[in-house]
């Protein structure tokens, strides 16, 4: 599904990513976790195709294709779906809306049909419940007034529409609540299947006792440093992230 | 970033579809303005006395007026001799009685332009007179309009079968002396729409008026007039284009509203005029004087005017609030992109007692264009419990282009409550990379978020012209983004 070779990343000159080495098959979850400004979201961001990074080595293979080269929304339409930290807010335009011009881009990438209203408000409505959320969201501005948890869900609710390939949850659990954690997280799981490969980052342990990773890495300067099972995540809960920066550079998996 | 920042300055020209010219033959006045060209002009139209008397008038004040300089916009002096001040297509017949006489040429411009004006071929009910250049070449459902009394004609045959009302009405909104371009129109109209809704009567169809500048070097200067009488209601849309030419041509339109007892105006305009090309060479020059009064208690007008067109827009529908209870109210999107200047608003004059009016402005700035909301709330001594809400929102894309808000207010009644709210923003990058991210290429993007953005304006206008405005402004901004 996806392989990631000796990845390299800048911003404004200076080297955040330095050397990302993964591979994720599709069915997989991994869980990236590291301290703050290890380069979580940078590595995020640069799958997903925001500008302002500059690539200075290494590649990015998805589905066989060289993914570096697409512009963002065709990344989106071959299935690489983000889930953002902070979700944005778009006033005036409505939830649905935005839902359905996402849905149809997709749809049309892959040779099919715009779905009619109907066909479109059955399918988001049965989305709607793995998310709980209310059909009022659905006409509402693009998360303007949304509390945290709504975004999230907001998120989750896009990724079971829009069925990506390759989804990247970047610190989806930030700003939840016990309550909003567990819906999100229910989603996800919901959401786990063969064709399906997922990328969690998170800094914390906690969304792992929720969505059970398949492997999880550590990040730290750029770099993987660790990899292991869900056990590795327990350790690092025991341990804190301290013990990471003593390992010598240029270990990874 | 960097790559965005491209985006951001390239410039892919807009294709503007309604850039191309009729080849039809036509009757047209020499350039030049003088007293001679004013009676030719009432003549040609066979107009009554009092009519060639109020032109004739007009000329001489205009005569005594200077150019107005004080908007915020900026173009070369007009040489007011090199415009040809009437330009009809050439007529078989003494006017067309039916769509069968009119030219076919004719009828294919309007349609190219989405404007069938066949009354069979359209589905929704929507009644059009279609003004080309100086006359009205077409006109719909008169008869179906007339069996409730409705007068919906040319403004020329409005003044043959309906004087006594031209000569109550006419310049009693806009009277000539108000401004240099009113004085300029009120000498040398040649056509607009007429509409008189009787007593009682809720005109059953939407009413539109479709402009379109043909001929070089030609000025348009239509006249229009709509009165709704006690308790009635209508709907009114006006569309406008003109081809790609590389002379600037100059449309200085009159639009006179009176609403009385209880009765309700809705105007809606989708100007798209030719905005000129990337450098600023070309486009119409559009000052327009536009008014409403709501003359009768309980009455109310409603502007909304989607403007994506035009070198130069410079215009401000107002509303006079004389009637106890009456209500204004005006909805505003203008794009700019490119060359384009925009200094646009309204005014809101109130003087009966209780009236209120709501003003939501929404500039959308591009390119090296220029934006600029001008308006006036003024509340005078006897309005007891005027109330007035002021929304002045500006879009900015890019770097080169900028929004201006001059807002006055003047208030001489201490019991008048006037607010006033104004924000600029930018489209953020964030923004568009959210969307991408969700698949959508970056003129989709910018489409939704500046439709978002427009949002309050594009609901107020009746349905099938929303659809039109919101295609507009994603085509108005193409290759614009930032």
């Amino acid at each position: 599904m996806l392989e990631i070779k000796n990845l390299h990343a800048s911003v404004d000159g200076k080297e955040i990513l330095r050397g990302i080495n993964l591979t994720v098959n599709a069915g997989e979850v991994h869980a990236i976790m590291g301290p703050n400004g290890a380069g979580k979201s940078t590595l995020s961001n640069v799958l997903a195709g925001r500008d302002g990074y500059e690539i200075t080595q290494g590649e990015v293979i998805y589905k066989n294709e060289n993914l570096l080269a697409l512009e963002a929304e065709e990344r989106a339409q071959r299935g690489v779906f983000l889930a953002f930290q902070y979700p944005v807010e778009i006033p005036g335009v409505s939830n649905i809306y935005l839902l359905k011009a996402a849905l149809n881009a997709v749809r049309k990438y892959q040779g099919l049909d715009e779905l009619d209203a109907i066909d479109f408000l059955t399918l988001v409505r049965s989305k709607m419940e793995l998310v709980k959320m209310d059909e009022q969201f659905l006409h509402r501005s693009v998360n303007e007034g949304f509390s945290g948890g709504e975004k999230k869900r907001n998120e989750i609710l896009q990724m079971a529409l829009l069925e990506p390939s390759l989804a990247i949850l970047d610190e989806t659990d930030s700003g939840l609540d016990i309550d909003a954690l567990k819906i999100v997280s229910e989603g996800v799981n919901a959401l786990r299947s063969q064709q399906r490969s997922i990328i969690m980052i998170t800094h914390y342990q906690r969304l792992l006792d929720y969505i059970v990773p398949d492997f999880v890495h550590v990040l730290s300067k750029g770099q993987i440093v660790k990899s292991g099972d869900k056990e590795l995540a327990k350790e690092l809960e025991k341990t804190g992230y301290s013990w990471v920066d003593e390992q010598p550079e240029g270990v990874s998996a | 970033m960097a790559e965005q920042k491209q985006q951001i300055e390239e410039f892919v020209p807009q294709e503007y579809a309604a850039g191309f010219i009729t080849d039809i033959e036509a009757d047209s006045l020499p350039a030049g303005l003088s007293e001679d060209i004013v009676r030719q002009i009432s003549q040609i139209k066979g107009e009554p006395e009092f009519l060639l008397e109020w032109r004739l008038q007009a000329y001489r004040h205009w005569l005594t007026l200077e150019t107005p300089e004080w908007a915020h916009v900026h173009y070369p002096e007009i040489n007011y001799q090199d415009i040809s001040y009437y330009s009809a297509p050439k007529k078989k017949t003494d006017g067309p009685k039916s769509l069968d006489e009119v030219d076919p040429e004719l009828l294919r411009t309007y349609e190219k332009l989405g404007v069938p004006l066949d009354e069979r071929a359209r589905l929704a009910g929507v009644a059009v007179d279609a003004v080309f250049d100086s006359v009205s070449v077409a006109n719909t459902f008169q008869d179906k309009l007339a069996e409730q009394g409705i007068l919906f004609m040319p403004f020329s045959k409005a003044v043959h079968e309906h004087p006594e009302l031209i000569k109550q009405y006419l310049g009693s909104v806009v009277p000539y002396k108000d401004n240099y371009y009113a004085a300029l129109n009120s000498a040398v109209f040649s056509d607009g729409s007429f509409v008189y809704i009787p007593k009682g009567v809720r005109c059953p169809m939407e009413l539109s008026t479709y402009f379109r500048i043909n001929a070089a070097n030609t000025g348009q200067f239509e006249r229009t007039l709509i009165i709704a009488d006690d308790d009635s209601y209508v709907s009114y849309l006006e569309g406008c284009t003109a081809p790609m030419r590389d002379e600037n041509q100059l449309h200085a339109a009159v639009v006179e509203l009176v609403a009385m007892d209880r009765a309700q105006i809705k105007y809606s305009t989708v100007q798209n005029w030719y905005p000129g090309d990337e450098n600023g060479k070309g486009g119409i020059y559009n000052f327009v004087t536009k008014r409403a009064a709501c003359r009768g208690e309980s009455s109310k007008v409603s502007w909304t005017q989607v403007e994506t067109g035009s070198a130069i827009t410079w215009k401000y529908p107002s509303v006079v609030l004389q009637g106890d209870n009456s209500v204004g109210e005006f909805y505003s999107v203008a794009v700019t992109n490119n060359m384009q200047q925009a200094d646009t608003g309204t005014k809101m004059i109130h003087l009966g007692k209780n009236t209120s009016s709501t003003i939501i402005s929404k500039g959308v700035s591009a390119g090296r264009s220029q934006n600029a909301y001008r308006g006036l709330v003024r509340v005078g001594p006897n309005a007891d419990n005027a109330r007035n809400y002021t929304e002045c929102d500006s879009l900015l894309m890019g770097d080169k282009s900028a929004a201006h808000t001059f807002p006055y207010i003047e208030v001489k009644n201490p019991t008048a409550k006037v607010e006033h709210e104004a924000s600029t923003s930018k489209i953020s990058e964030d923004q568009l990379f959210y969307c991408k991210q969700r698949g959508l290429d970056l003129e989709d993007a910018v489409s939704m978020i500046v439709n978002g953005f427009c949002k309050q304006v594009i609901r107020e206008l009746p349905m099938e012209f929303a659809v039109e405005a919101q295609n507009l402004l994603g085509l108005s901004l193409e290759g614009s983004v930032g």
